[in-house]
């Protein structure tokens, strides 16, 4: 394994030869101060294309997360069994570290994008099948019995009233997954996986400050931005629950 | 009502058990009654008796073990349960609005299951928001956005959107404070005397039975019916200890609420107006029912007993010794004339109508001898008719 480490820095290494000539002029990069504003002015392209591939990376694994993690909810809400060995098996893949879970995954779907997605979207099963199956549980039992006692079939009364109940949890657990997909990753470059983990850990030189700060705040924004989006998602799907603060 | 307006159908239970699984006694045995088309039948008995079961049956939200129920003649086994609900109304104690839901989408839930078009559906919750009394623009509010009692009428009005001939209600005023309770009751009367659906009512309450049943079905541990009666033979007649012991001690006066006091047969006293030769008076009172005199003006409106003292003369005073008071209404319940009557230590009272004229006169012994005869049970009322204010 430790091989394949080593063999993937190289080649980051060799991506970006001449990366540290400072074309800005002064000795801000030369003395690895904390922030130049200079080689920032003149790099920002640079940051264009790991930005998108994290897009790519977040938005894959989310919504693959979702799919899976909210298929499995919406099973164990009709068998309920299953709910303790779906959450203690989500609960394991949660656990394990995703940048083990990229080595472990190298013999099978090989270096790359794939490989990251299915690691950060192993990561988000957990996070979202909790918060639906909480959901799920939470609607009040008057509720889903005056649903049934009126005619509704059991889909009807999951779609039609559980699930638009739930919603709001959902929302809350998509929140906590995209946020923390954003933060790890930018660890999908040990996968060879691209991102803005690319701009992070820059050729042998994880020490580049300036780089370290760009990369990082726009992830940090990335994630405040799906969060809001998120967010307002929320709020305009589950109008009810801004107006029950009029009462 | 609507075009498809169906009314009422009568509801049968035919040897209806229910056995839980697991469980070592029968929740419901072998319950046998009939619910005539249009009238409210009330399940009543202790906690544990079985009557959330038997409701719960109909609808099959709890599927029996053996029996069967028909309503208007179709067992409630035959088809899809959901489709069978849907022709149900039903209103629970907690009420279940969807709380996601506007109050309008959630009246209109089962003609939207039904299929009907966007505009029939607003057309028919708009209707039943006036029926229950709730000003139209509640229709756009959320149900937290209700007080309780105004969420129970909507829970009410949801039941009653695709006008079902049947009504399942279980102990839908359980959790309203006594005043709205009262209240929620005397408006479902009114809805009920124009409505006139088959109602299968839940209570634990045995006042609660009274006042909402045109018959009541006292049930006991394991769903046993003890009796199956009116109101008012419930209260003449229990049928055994445990019936007497549940419908109260002061089961006799339970009875005079069921009756207004126009309704009983009122004394006649000797009228007289001022200025009438005294005379003729006191003949009168020597062989009335009434042994004193009233003295009314030209409207027949009592304006006060006169005494042995104000006939001495030659005519009849304009102002009598005692005035006329207590004066009863003729439209309150028996229960609140007797009341009157004996807070005022009088032995009679004038009884008068809504213009204040003279209707009759109402004794103690009135109140007695209606107790102790058979004439309660022959002029019963329904629900809807009886006094509820």
């Amino acid at each position: 394994m430790s091989g394949t480490i080593n063999h993937g820095l190289a080649q980051l290494a060799a991506v970006d030869q001449g990366f540290f000539t400072d074309r800005s002029g002064g000795g801000c990069i030369q003395d690895n101060k904390l922030f130049c504003p200079g080689w920032v002015a003149d790099n920002y392209d640079r940051y264009v294309h790991p930005t998108l591939q994290h897009l790519v990376l977040v938005g894959s694994a989310v919504a693959a997360g979702f799919l899976i993690a909210f298929a499995l909810a919406i099973f164990a809400h009709r068998h309920r069994w299953l709910q303790t060995p779906f959450l203690a098996g989500t609960g394991i893949l949660y656990t394990i570290p995703s940048i083990s879970f990229f080595f472990l995954l190298l013999p099978i779907t090989g270096r790359g994008a794939l490989t990251a997605i299915i690691a950060l979207t192993a990561f988000n099963l957990q996070i979202i099948f909790r918060n639906v199956t909480n959901g799920l549980r939470n609607v009040p039992a008057n509720v889903t019995e005056a649903a049934t006692g009126i005619g509704m079939t059991p889909s009807q009364v999951l779609w039609r009233v559980e699930l638009p109940l739930a919603l709001p949890e959902v929302i809350a657990g998509l929140r906590i997954a995209t946020v923390s997909t954003v933060a790890l990753a930018t660890l999908a470059v040990f996968a060879n996986g691209g991102g803005l983990g690319t701009e992070i850990v820059t050729g042998s030189n994880i020490t580049f400050k300036t780089g370290i700060i760009v990369a990082g705040s726009i992830a940090v924004i990335m994630a405040i931005l799906f969060d809001a989006v998120l967010l307002l998602i929320g709020k305009l799907l589950a109008p009810w629950k801004r107006k029950q603060a009029l009462v | 009502m609507t075009a498809e307006s169906v009314s009422a159908s009568p509801v049968r239970f035919d040897s209806v058990t229910k056995r839980y699984p697991g469980a070592d006694s029968v929740a419901v045995e072998e319950l046998s009654f009939e619910v005539p088309a249009g009238e409210i039948c009330v399940l009543v008995g202790p906690s544990g008796c079985g009557k959330t079961t038997a409701l719960r049956m109909v609808n099959r939200t709890v599927e029996m073990t053996s029996g069967d129920i028909l309503i208007g003649g179709r067992s409630v086994k035959e088809g899809d349960p959901a489709r069978l609900r849907r022709e149900i109304g039903y209103v629970i104690q907690q009420i279940g609005l969807f709380p996601h839901r506007t109050i309008s989408q959630n009246i209109g839930t089962v003609p939207a299951l039904l299929g009907w078009d966007k505009e029939r559906i607003a057309a028919r919750a708009a209707e039943l928001l006036e029926l229950i009394g709730l000003d139209p623009e509640y229709g756009d509010r959320y149900p937290a956005q209700l007080s309780g009692g105004q969420q129970q009428r909507v829970g009410v009005a949801r039941a009653l959107a695709v006008d079902p001939p049947v009504m399942l209600m279980d102990e839908p005023f359980g959790a309203i404070d006594p005043i709205n309770r009262s209240r929620l009751q005397n408006e479902f009367l009114r809805l009920q005397a124009e409505l006139k659906k088959t109602v299968l009512f839940v209570t634990h309450d045995v006042d609660e039975a009274i006042k909402m049943g045109d018959r009541v079905a006292v049930l006991k541990k394991g769903g046993h019916l003890a009796q199956y009666a009116t109101p008012t033979e419930l209260l003449m007649e229990p049928a055994d200890d445990f019936v007497e012991d549940f419908v109260g001690a002061d089961r006799a006066l339970k009875r005079l609420a069921l009756m207004r006091v126009r309704d009983v047969d009122l004394w006649t006293a000797p009228l007289a107006q001022a200025g009438d030769p005294a005379e003729p008076v006191r003949t009168a009172v020597a062989a009335a029912e009434v042994p004193h005199a009233l003295l009314v003006d030209a409207e027949n409106r009592p304006l006060g007993w006169l005494s042995a003292r104000d006939l001495d003369g030659e005519q009849v005073p304009a102002t009598p010794d005692s005035v006329a008071d207590p004066l009863i209404d003729a439209d309150s319940v028996l229960r609140d004339g007797l009341a009157s009557l004996l807070q005022s230590g009088s032995l009679y009272a004038p009884v008068v109508d809504a213009r204040g004229r003279l209707a009759g006169v109402l004794s103690v012994e009135i109140v007695s001898d209606f107790l102790a005869s058979d004439e309660a049970s022959e002029s019963e009322l329904t629900a809807a008719e009886r006094p509820h204010d």
